[in-house]
């Protein structure tokens, strides 16, 4: 036998010391002068504006591409701060922010009552600011050249719970008898609570026999491009960088009128009922700390480069003076 | 080593002697023989082709990303075309390394006490035994709402950090490790532990000097298999707070926010632009590297301790 005593001493000392170095080689890093990566409290003298601290977000994953670049360009100019952003679904954001985890919730569609009642309860005052316009839109096969324009009743009688539509012949007697196919994000996502509320009248009710994303909207044009009777509901975002892999529907507004899903005229208001805001809800303790309303000022302030960067609809100026107003006495309370 | 020798010429004589009788000629049945073992064949043919596509495409599609910039800076959805991915990388690094402290030291003595100390016949070391066999089957987003519950928040409380995420790979990983060591000490001839016995040691000192020594290749394997299932893991870690965008190390094991390489990877693949997706793939082509690293420290470990009896 050649097993020495000391082996496994040797095997445990050399495993420990390279969990050691690894763990030393990343605190040694972490506080290398690389890009905004400098540590909090060293940093505060550094930030134009002495400001340090740290600034967590969580919630909608629609939000999240406008809060990144928000995060980033902020941070450029404040090294001192560091601001993270996690995605756990507008609802999932929610839970931890009542539970007082997080120091801003995003959110794509306004908070629901229930989330209003676990906020209360936990002593959390908040308040919502809307920070871009989005749009959501209905988009089908490029080759599908019947669905110009469709009425909210129509997309009803295809989605909604229990619905026996299967062909397209069944919404519209015009329309050819090509086999329909469903696709949709999964119920945590702001997406899914705003067109069930919209189009099927009660958030949550939609049928079950869907294709199920989840929170993964790309899947959906990846579905919608390969089938042609296929149709998805995603955020507009989405169909700007889709470019023609998908074909966007028209929807027939609270005036009759059929409008298409851009930029204008969801920052018009024309394209409603689908076109939406998105919102941060940050709470009142969080902007008692300087950084937190300095990040939503400079957020709103840059909105439209942040928008740009992030494929959506910048807020107009009074949406923009209206969304300050509340950070403001959100913030003087 | 002699006996190695004759071992191998031994088992080598033995699949001599097996597949001429398998080889069926005399009852007509060379043709089954063949088409099983073209069914064998197209079964690793399809599952080292998937792996194979799965690589290549990875590479194909991020290999013009493959620069210092990965490493140098952090991630970055304004710049995405020098962005990188140190926060994921580090925090990766973190998390396992709170992996591996955790898991190795805790499945390990798990092991021996089920193996060595433990009276099989009493009922509560079934039901032990039983429980480990069924948690290795356990999907890992049940761990993480049990890491939500009773880690990030409840009785320990930690709040999102690295090591909450490692404390809840370690759950999923635990019952992989057991089971491998306890085979591993299982395969140590109990000759060696008789011998000694015979000369005098203790228990203790037996479980110590040799058994563990002799197991050390053994649970190296297992440490390999579960660090690499703990690597890939993202719907955990999400549950216990792994963010998105962090452009930041983590402080430490218990505090500040921090990503992982699967997280980062899956929040740029659900992205449409794409060079998002390029990144995405860079990031697997990075993970794997780690993982390997990961991986060959182990394997090193494994080979410098193997004996042969």
């Amino acid at each position: 036998m050649s097993v020495r005593p000391t082996t496994l001493a040797r095997a445990s000392v050399l495993a420990i010391a390279a969990l050691a170095l690894a763990a030393c080689g990343g605190g040694e890093t972490a506080d290398s002068p690389n890009d905004a990566a400098t540590g909090a409290d060293t940093a505060a003298d550094e930030g134009n504006d002495g400001l340090s601290g740290q600034i967590a977000i969580d919630g909608s994953s629609t939000v999240t591409p406008l809060v990144e670049p928000a995060a980033e360009l902020f941070m450029n100019e404040n090294s001192g701060v560091r601001v993270s952003v996690a995605t756990s679904g507008t609802g999932g954001g929610f839970e931890k922010f009542c539970n007082g985890e997080i120091d801003i919730a995003m959110a794509s569609r306004p908070i629901k009552d229930e989330e209003i009642e676990a906020c209360a309860d936990a002593g959390i005052e908040y308040d919502e600011v809307n920070v871009a316009n989005d749009g959501l839109a209905v988009v089908v096969n490029p080759e599908n050249d019947w669905a110009t324009c469709l009425s909210v009743d129509e997309l009803s009688a295809a989605w909604t719970r229990d619905s026996a539509v299967s062909t397209w012949s069944e919404i519209n007697a015009e329309f050819p008898d090509e086999e329909l196919e469903f696709y949709g994000p999964g119920s945590d996502s702001g997406t899914f609570d705003f067109f069930t509320e919209e189009v099927n009248g009660e958030g949550g009710v939609i049928r079950t026999d869907y294709n199920n994303i989840g929170e993964d909207d790309n899947a959906a044009i990846i579905g919608v491009s390969g089938t042609l009777g296929a149709m998805a509901f995603i955020p507009l975002s989405y169909v700007v960088e889709a470019g023609d892999q998908v074909k966007t529907v028209e929807i027939e507004n609270e005036a009759g009128e059929c409008v298409a899903p851009t930029e204008e005229t969801v920052m018009a208001g024309d394209y409603n009922p689908l076109g939406r805001q998105l919102y941060v809800y940050p709470s009142a303790e969080a902007l008692t700390r300087p950084e937190t309303v300095a990040f939503l000022e400079f957020f709103i302030d840059n909105g439209d480069e942040i928008a740009e960067a992030a494929t959506m609809i910048p807020l107009t100026q009074e949406q923009k003076d209206e969304s300050l107003a509340k950070v403001a006495e959100l913030a003087g309370r | 080593m002699r006996t190695a020798r004759r071992n191998t010429v031994a088992v080598d004589a033995a699949r001599q002697v097996t597949l001429s009788q398998l080889d069926g000629s005399g009852r007509g049945g060379k043709w089954k023989g063949k088409v099983f073992s073209a069914v064998l064949v197209a079964c690793i043919v399809i599952a080292v082709a998937t792996l194979a596509a799965v690589l290549l495409h990875s590479f194909v599609k991020g290999f013009p990303r493959i620069d210092l910039n990965l490493i140098r800076n952090m991630p970055s959805s304004l710049d995405r075309t020098t962005s990188g991915m140190q926060s994921a990388i580090f925090g990766t690094i973190y998390v396992m390394v709170g992996v591996a402290v955790t898991v190795v030291p805790l499945g390990v003595s798990a092991a021996i006490y089920l193996e060595e100390f433990a009276d099989k016949n009493r009922w509560y070391v079934r039901f032990i035994e039983l429980n480990i066999q069924n948690l290795a089957a356990v999907p890992s987003i049940v761990f993480g709402i049990l890491g939500l519950a009773f880690i990030a928040r409840g009785p320990l409380s930690l709040g999102f950090v690295a090591y909450a995420g490692s404390l809840t790979l370690s759950l999923l990983v635990l019952p992989t490790i057991i089971l491998t060591t306890r085979e591993a000490i299982r395969a140590v001839p109990s000759s060696i532990r008789q011998a000694s016995m015979a000369l005098g040691a203790t228990q203790w000192r037996t479980i110590w000097k040799q058994v563990l020594p002799s197991s050390v290749p053994g649970i190296a394997t297992g440490t390999i298999l579960s660090l690499s299932r703990a690597i890939g893991e993202t719907a955990p870690l999400l549950l216990v707070g792994a963010t998105v965008f962090v452009t930041y190390n983590p402080d430490g094991f218990f505090s500040g926010a921090f990503t992982t390489l699967p997280t980062q990877i899956f929040s740029w693949a659900t992205r449409p632009q794409d060079e998002f997706r390029i990144l995405a793939a860079a990031g697997i082509i990075v993970l794997m590297a780690v993982l390997l690293a990961m991986n060959s420290f182990a394997i090193w470990i494994r080979n410098k301790f193997t004996t042969e009896w």
